[in-house]
């Protein structure tokens, strides 16, 4: 008898064939099982199946996050895994809550801020009512990428769970068509947002180089176990989001937003004069607009950072130079005109102290000053005429 | 060791035992663990010392055999040939600085073959030296010792880790104030040291058996045991070694089922588990009671499945190399006490502080003025043991705490068991041998044990602390 099997760690007596054969069937079994996986493609179905909401209180904000281990978050294309894992999946379906969906960027999401000091937070701690006695309960789904295709995406994604209005935040930088696909989350959902291209007749090119097929390989179970990691560290992460209500790594330092500006006039490449309405996806507006129905949809120029350093004469901020950013107001305020948009310009809504690390991203009581704005903005929707 | 180093030793493994007749076997193992020491050391910032820190390893074992071979057995051609191959090896290395980059094992370019030559002449001027002084083999045993053990302080000592930084960041030319302890991975060192400093304690008392120079390098650095144990004894890795037969298939079976179930335990619940695994940073943001228990059993788990999955990975490629490495779990966590969660959990490092601490230290006492107070003997080498096994881990009041709290913990359960015995007539053997009585000592024990992980865990005592108060409702 031999070490090995006095150690009796499941020795049996087997062959050499025997080997070779369990080999080959592994092999085999291997290959079946990811044929099968790839030509299924369930993975739209795994990201569906999530314990938040169930085991885990559900998040506040979309999923995002540079490094979990920090942030207790992740960043991820999975749209359906992203509100699966959102507390706007367990929201109470009856009629006793007027649900408001806020989709923008970064600014909505709430950069550098706790989850409970976002815009929707920052509105649900009102504790607004309608007249009938519904609850106004706004939920978060700002993403931190700028892309109005991107907000279109979402606010399509989120009238399944029937929203009673929808504010949606914008600035000139969501806009410019050259970048609208420039976000990895478009460009890793690429039949989502070529469908959403095709239906809305938004000028935007279905066959962009940017987007990333999956080729037959990637559909596999090796091909896609990046996307199955993260859709099981997204799980993984409720515990510690149950935990903590971390979600967000918010340092204790960081570089402030840009007072002294370059004296740079090119706004995407665009030099002043150049810039036409042609080149802003306004269409995209439109397109939400219309996929809302009768559901309202109230369209806001966020605030942004307006600095009063060196050469501020010719740049509001890091972003715009002040000849784009004017041009965007007035185009905007007239598409909205022209298209019966309810559109509220809140460019100036926040004082410059209230501005962190970006010309978009409010402290705490920017946060607050401009939900306190929003929400005089819901009262018009909540009380009977 | 990662998914790529695993599978490609197991497939050189498996070529050997297809091809490989005993001899060879042998020299395989030998030439695969000596590239090993080089290929599995990891990058550090100090410039070349993916290169120096695995030549010191090898230097230190050759020197260990040097001093301690039996002088009477003389050096056969195996030994001349192997330690010729040795001192070679480096110069190889060295060489293939001149292939294009990234073509050389090391993780960066090695030093210019000139330096190699310097410090290996040096090394062989030692090793002669050693050599001519027969006599005092037994004092150079102990200085040998005494070089080890203070590497490794120095290793495990942040403060003096980084002073070492320091001080080669000089030699090196590389500016000192970027000195950090992480500099100093010295892969395996923690085992190499326990594995030479078995052989120096063994030859001074004159228990090391005559060892030839291939088994007793490959026994220090046999490739799948560098990184994370487990410890053998020389003189029984050497038996194998000499009587290494290549595997029956289902040897070669269970070996490569045993890598598959370890890779299962550390790639995916290890490092799935990890995710939640307390650290300081989800200990301090973690509100929650509940959760945090969770998270420390999280860190008990993930440690288990890290460690035993390792140490599966390490026993199935030596399986299917003809070498049965000794078992170093043994489901740890469903033992019913603490005494045998220590029979159990990383079993090869506490045989290693039994034989060299605990024994020698209780003997000593024994013959001591307190050798008419049992209790008190058993409390010190008990608290010496798990102390100085908490402290290998690592020079911090953490890893000393996490011993002790085992300690005491190994004491209690002893002067329960003593107390217990003497009224084990009064106690009805339906209630000792009862599941609940089982399944209460099993909850105790695993969650004495994952308690005592928190000191482990965690960075500071403050941490730790605060954090073992939170989870039973204190500081909210």
């Amino acid at each position: 008898m031999t070490e090995t099997q006095r150690v009796g760690k499941g020795v049996m007596k087997i062959s050499w064939g025997f080997i070779w054969r369990v080999l080959l069937k592994t092999f085999v079994l291997f290959a079946a099982i990811n044929i099968v996986y790839a030509l299924l493609n369930p993975l739209p179905v795994i990201g569906r199946l999530s314990l938040y909401n169930v085991l885990f209180p559900g998040r506040l904000r979309l999923p995002y996050g540079d490094d979990p281990d920090r942030s207790f978050n992740i960043t991820l294309s999975h749209l359906d895994a992203m509100f699966a894992a959102h507390e706007i999946q367990s929201a109470d379906q009856s009629e006793e809550e007027f649900r408001v969906l806020v989709i923008g960027d970064s600014s909505v999401w709430g950069f550098l801020l706790d989850p409970t000091q976002t815009l929707a937070a920052q509105i649900n701690q009102s504790e607004m009512q309608t007249d009938d006695g519904r609850t106004v309960r706004a939920y978060n789904l700002g993403y931190p990428t700028m892309s109005v295709t991107k907000d279109l995406l979402i606010l399509e994604r989120g009238l399944i769970n029937h929203p009673d209005l929808i504010i949606w935040l914008v600035t000139l930088e969501s806009f410019p068509k050259v970048s609208q696909l420039d976000s990895p989350f478009l460009q890793l959902n690429p039949d989502l947002t070529r469908e959403l291209i095709t239906r809305h007749a938004l000028d935007l090119d279905t066959e962009d180089e940017r987007f990333e097929d999956p080729t037959f390989w990637n559909r596999t179970i090796v091909g896609q176990r990046r996307e199955l990691a993260q859709l099981f560290k997204l799980q993984m992460l409720g515990v510690l989001w149950s935990g903590s209500g971390v979600d967000h790594e918010i340092p204790e330092t960081y570089n402030e937003r840009l007072e002294d500006l370059p004296a740079d006039l090119d706004f995407h490449n665009f030099m002043p004069g150049k810039l036409s309405t042609n080149e802003l996806a306004f269409d995209v507006l439109e397109a939400g607009v219309q996929a809302a129905g009768d559901i309202p949809v109230v369209i806001i120029n966020e605030p942004v950072f307006i600095s009063k350093g060196e050469n501020s004469d010719i740049r509001y901020n890091f972003y715009y130079p002040r000849w784009a950013y004017d041009f965007y107001r007035e185009e905007l305020r007239f598409q909205a005109a022209g298209r019966g948009w309810d559109y509220v310009d809140m460019w100036e809504a926040l004082p410059d102290t209230e501005f962190t690390d970006s010309a978009i991203h409010y402290t705490p009581l920017g946060s607050r000053i401009l939900a306190q704005n929003i929400i005089e903005l819901i009262q018009e929707f909540i009380q009977e005429p | 060791m990662t998914l790529i180093h695993i599978l490609i030793f197991s497939l050189f493994v498996s070529a050997l035992v297809l091809t490989a007749s005993q001899k060879w076997r042998r020299w395989s193992l030998f030439i695969i663990s000596l590239v090993s020491v080089y290929w599995l050391q990891p990058a550090v910032s100090l410039r070349q010392f993916s290169f120096w820190f695995p030549t010191a390893s090898i230097g230190l074992t050759v020197i260990a055999w040097l001093i301690t071979r039996h002088r009477e057995r003389g050096l056969s051609r195996e030994d001349l040939a192997a330690l010729l191959f040795t001192a070679l090896f480096p110069l190889l290395i060295s060489l293939s600085r001149f292939l294009p980059e990234g073509w050389q094992i090391t993780a960066s370019r090695p030093p210019s073959i000139y330096l190699v030559v310097i410090v290996g002449s040096i090394l062989v001027i030692l090793g002669f030296a050693g050599e001519w002084l027969t006599k005092w083999s037994r004092l150079l045993s102990v200085l040998l010792g005494v070089v080890v053990i203070g590497v490794f302080i120095v290793l495990k000592i942040e403060t003096l880790s980084v002073w070492a930084s320091s001080l080669l960041r000089g030699v090196t030319g590389q500016s000192r104030n970027l000195a950090a302890s992480t500099d100093l991975y010295w892969l395996g060192f923690s085992y190499i040291a326990l594995r030479l400093l078995h052989v120096l304690r063994d030859y001074q008392s004159g228990r090391l058996p005559a060892v030839s120079f291939l088994d007793f390098f490959t026994f220090v650095l046999f490739f799948p045991a560098i990184t994370a144990g487990p410890i053998d004894r020389v003189e029984k890795f050497a038996s194998k070694m000499q009587n290494t037969v290549a595997p029956s298939a289902s040897e070669y079976f269970a070996g490569t089922k045993r890598i598959v179930l370890g890779v299962f335990q550390k790639f995916v619940l290890a490092d799935g588990l990890a995710i939640i695994a307390l650290n300081s940073t989800n200990a301090t943001l973690t509100r929650s009671i509940p959760w945090l228990w969770v998270l420390v059993f999280s860190f008990s788990l993930r440690l288990y499945f890290d460690f035993s999955g390792y140490t599966d990975v390490a026993i199935g490629i030596g399986q299917i190399s003809g070498i049965q490495l000794p078992e170093n779990f043994d489901r740890p966590y469903l033992k019913t006490n603490i005494g045998t969660f220590w029979n159990s959990w990383h079993m090869t490092l506490a045989n290693w502080f039994r034989a060299y601490v605990f024994n020698p230290l209780t003997r000593a006492l024994r013959k001591g003025r307190l050798r008419s107070n049992p209790a008190l003997i058993i409390l010190i080498g008990q608290l010496v043991t798990m102390t100085l096994i908490g402290l290998w881990h690592g020079v911090t009041w953490n890893f000393a705490l996490w011993g002790i709290w085992h300690a005491v913990g190994l004491f209690i359960h002893n002067r329960w068991a003593v107390f217990l015995n003497a009224r084990r007539d009064r106690i009805p053997p339906a209630f000792q041998t009862s599941k609940a009585m089982r399944a209460a000592s099993l909850i105790l024990t695993f969650n004495f044990v994952a308690l005592g992980w928190v000191w482990f865990a965690l960075p500071s005592v403050q941490m730790s602390w605060e954090t073992l108060i939170r989870m039973f409702g204190g500081y909210r």
